[in-house]
């Protein structure tokens, strides 16, 4: 950010006028309008969800550690695998950004809360429901989904009774997502504060900003593509069905034209994040602001035009494949520009390394890598080997863990102190990023290897020249899932009590957040500050 | 050239993680892609290590000059912070040249491309149907056609001992034979879901789609025996799925194809339906 900001009248003279706290008890939560309890909410179902999703994932990890089957069978490794994906992207990474959004968003802009905070309450309260219609498939007959989250068709329509609740599942999903997009987008658009014009606002508000949009414009695809699953298989329509006439590539052209900007929707609050952390650690104003946005805003636009890359292998035409190919590899343009300039920001910096940091720095080394193996998933001819084996694995993992999950964890431990008004305990902070950041390596690294050297993904067993690399990466990947009990306990202390927060909590942060007090009062700026 | 230079030192990488490693599994610790039997597959292996050698390269200047910063440019080092935010002349070169890197990338990615879409004037051609969870052969050309399913040694060994297996999920019962230096040209569709068709050494891999009709093709240039599996998620046993190709002298391939139609109950098992 280019420009000073100063919040002119004090928050101390004004809170005490309008001060009404929240009610007690659980109808706090139920009934919540506020955007710092919304956001709170989020931030703990996620973090819910990630603990499912994390066991499930140390489930197939489990039966991977060495060849034959020793566990599950291979129908439920399949639900494990599917389960896993589903929680992860829509139950822990999703609603932990729309958490930090219902957080941040409206004290970076100035704004007293969301601009629609009924329509906010609802938009939370749709999860726990939805995630429950889901995961109730686990006890059904014939089990839960188990054809992959991609759901491609014609596998998933041999799904028992799961599949109509995994598909209003994900509708009310979809609802509660655009929901909560047209909220953000609202009120960045109405509610930022005097002289907070939009080439002033955080990074963060940004990347969300556009992430909004790309919610409100894919997730309608993603409804409209399995309600088409949904009428083929249970109203005799054919959308997909060859033998009536349907075409099950068109499912997978639907799908990733939701699914393409869907990775960018868990990747652009990320970016928002970290262009946050790593100025302030290095006490150095953000470099290329202005190149930062626009490199946000053109990812999202070639978001939409790359998403056949996902399906190279199912027989397009020269031409598309050359297309798919081009565009895709372009994408490393802006990408590459953003890496640059966090880099340049650290340049000649003054920087110190508390875990928000050595989160972020992480993030832009581990985000990176995830970012060349894109590159080569990138080039047709080698993605024909790579597709559909652990390498692809390897490499959405460490665009997703270590890149957003990665970004979460180090805004977590950024704004932490704000909204608890406790520091949290330094030293145990580092313990859990350690321990994370080795672990997930030994986890994902070998995957690369186990990809080249041709195990398919999502199979339970495997042959015994993959014996060793999959060993080692269960070990990591229970070491990694443990990790994370540390994170629980980090928060839950810094919750109940600590060592009292500065209004300014971080000796290099700038903007809005930092001029109110730790923790903020309930209701913030119901005066709007002025921005110079 | 590069390709040259990168094949042999991924290769003394490559042999130097596995002197590091217990001699017991040596080729299970393989770190990189191997180089396959077909003109095409060497091109996708030359294509992989130039991308790979130019990550490498960009990584070790980015996060170079990263833990130079970390290192020098810290606080507890006493370094004062500078406050300059933009560049426009830096943010046009690392804007530009990456672009350069990439149309370099696309030029040799682009000719792969074309050669592997090429399916014109094949030799042999070969039907390929997946089914729930085997594959079926047909030969169009020679007559010849049965199922391939994983053999049942290691179906016997999947709640046993996979170790005591030869091959274990990697031996089906009858194999694909083929011959060798012809160009081969593989018609793949499916029955029930998606499957792919896919042998690491042939270079190619695809999508077999129920009620559609894919082709790839493949000139295996080294007789031997080459495995591969289905790779798209096909239901409970997508694993145990496997692909093996036999690739002989023609002379073989043209006995084999003789012994094969004069088995009558190979015909028979031809014309069966499937029950699995």
């Amino acid at each position: 950010m280019s420009s000073d900001i100063t919040a002119t009248d004090s928050h101390h003279a004004h809170d005490e006028h309008h001060e009404h706290g929240p009610p007690a008890g659980l109808t706090r939560w139920i009934f919540t309008t506020n955007h710092k309890d919304i956001g709170t909410l989020y931030l703990l179902f996620a973090l819910l969800m990630l603990l499912v999703g994390g066991a499930l994932a140390m489930g197939i990890r489990l039966e991977l550690f060495e060849p034959g089957l020793q566990f599950v069978n291979p129908d439920f490794f399949n639900q494990l695998t599917t389960m896993h994906a589903l929680i992860m992207v829509f139950g822990a990474i999703m609603p932990a950004f729309v958490g930090f959004a219902n957080w941040q968003v409206p004290l970076m802009v100035g704004a007293p809360d969301m601009a629609l905070p009924r329509m906010n309450n609802w938009s939370f309260w749709i999860l726990p429901f939805a995630f429950t219609l889901l995961g109730s498939t686990f006890f059904m007959e014939g089990g839960a989904p188990a054809a992959g989250w991609t759901m491609y068709p014609p596998l998933v329509l041999q799904g028992a009774g799961n599949v109509p609740f995994m598909i209003f599942a994900v509708h009310m999903l979809g609802m509660s997502s655009i929901m909560g997009a047209i909220n953000i987008i609202v009120t960045i658009v109405n509610m930022r504060a005097p002289g907070m014009t939009l080439l002033k606002m955080p990074l963060f508000v940004w990347t969300w900003f556009i992430t909004a949009f790309l919610l409100v414009a894919a997730m309608p695809v993603f409804a409209g593509a399995v309600t088409m699953l949904l009428t083929d298989r249970f109203f005799d329509t054919s959308f997909f069905n060859a033998a009536g006439g349907g075409d099950p590539v068109l499912y997978q052209h639907v799908f990733w034209f939701f699914g393409h900007p869907e990775v960018y929707i868990m990747i652009l609050p990320a970016f928002g994040i970290v262009s946050e952390i790593i100025p302030t650690f290095s006490r150095k104003p953000l470099f290329g602001y202005e190149s930062m946005v626009y490199a946000s805003a053109s990812i999202a636009f070639l978001s939409f035009i790359v998403w056949a890359h996902h399906m190279f292998t199912v027989g397009m035409p020269l031409a598309a494949e050359l297309f798919f190919m081009y565009s895709t590899m372009l994408i490393a343009v802006p990408t590459g520009v953003k890496v640059f300039n966090w880099v340049s920001t650290m340049w000649r910096g003054s920087m110190s390394f508390e875990t928000p940091m050595l989160f972020a720095l992480a993030f832009v080394v581990l985000f990176t890598i995830g970012g060349f193996s894109g590159l080569m998933l990138a080039i047709t001819p080698a993605d024909f080997q790579y597709h559909d084996t652990y390498f692809v694995v390897a490499h959405f993992h460490y665009v997703l863990v270590t890149g957003a999950l990665f970004a979460i964890f180090g805004g977590v431990y950024f704004w932490l102190p704000k909204w608890t008004g406790h520091m949290y305990n330094e030293s145990l902070g580092k313990w859990h990023f350690w321990l994370s950041t080795i672990s997930v390596n030994v986890l994902f690294f070998p995957q690369h290897f186990l990809g080249l050297a041709g195990m398919p993904r999502r199979i339970p067993d495997y042959a015994v020249q993959f014996a060793d690399w999959n060993m080692v990466s269960s070990l990591g990947g229970f070491v990694f899932g443990l990790s994370q009990l540390l994170l629980v306990y980090v928060i839950w202390q810094t919750i109940r009590g600590g060592e009292q927060a500065s209004d300014e909590v971080w000796e290099g942060a700038h903007g809005l957040e930092w001029t109110l007090s730790s923790p903020p009062p309930y209701h913030t700026f119901v005066e709007a500050p002025e921005v110079r | 050239m590069l390709s040259k230079i990168s094949r042999g030192a991924a290769a003394g990488f490559a042999t130097l993680c596995t002197a590091l490693a217990s001699g017991a599994a040596m080729a299970a610790w393989d770190l990189n892609l191997p180089v396959g039997v077909t003109p095409i597959s060497r091109d996708v292996y030359d294509l992989h290590m130039l991308i790979l050698w130019i990550c490498v390269v960009i990584g070790v200047v980015v996060f170079g000059a990263m833990f130079i910063s970390i290192v020098l440019h810290r606080k507890a080092a006493g370094h004062k912070a500078a406050h300059f935010h933009h560049s426009t002349f830096a943010e046009i070169l690392w804007t530009v040249v990456p672009f350069i890197i990439l149309v370099a990338c696309a030029i040799p990615a682009t000719n792969t491309l074309i050669a592997m879409e090429d399916t014109s004037e094949a030799d042999l051609t070969i039907k390929v149907t997946g089914y729930q969870w085997l594959w079926k052969y047909e030969y169009i050309e020679d007559g010849v056609s049965f199922y391939s399913s994983l053999a049942p040694s290691s179906r016997n060994a999947i709640y046993g001992d996979p170790w005591a297996v030869e091959n274990y999920l990697l031996e089906v019962d009858k194999p694909l034979v083929l011959p060798v230096g012809k160009k081969v040209r593989f018609l793949l569709t499916a029955d029930d879901v998606i499957h792919a068709w896919w042998v690491p050494a042939l270079g190619m891999k695809k999508d077999a789609i129920p009620g559609f009709v894919n082709e790839i093709w493949a000139v295996i240039e080294e007789p031997g025996t080459y495995r591969g599996q289905c790779a798209e998620l096909c239901g409970k046993d997508h694993g145990f799925m496997p692909i093996v190709v036999e690739a002989t002298s023609e002379d073989k391939y043209k006995q084999w194809v003789a012994a094969t139609k004069a088995d009558k109950k190979t015909q028979l098992a031809a014309t069966t339906p499937v029950s699995q």
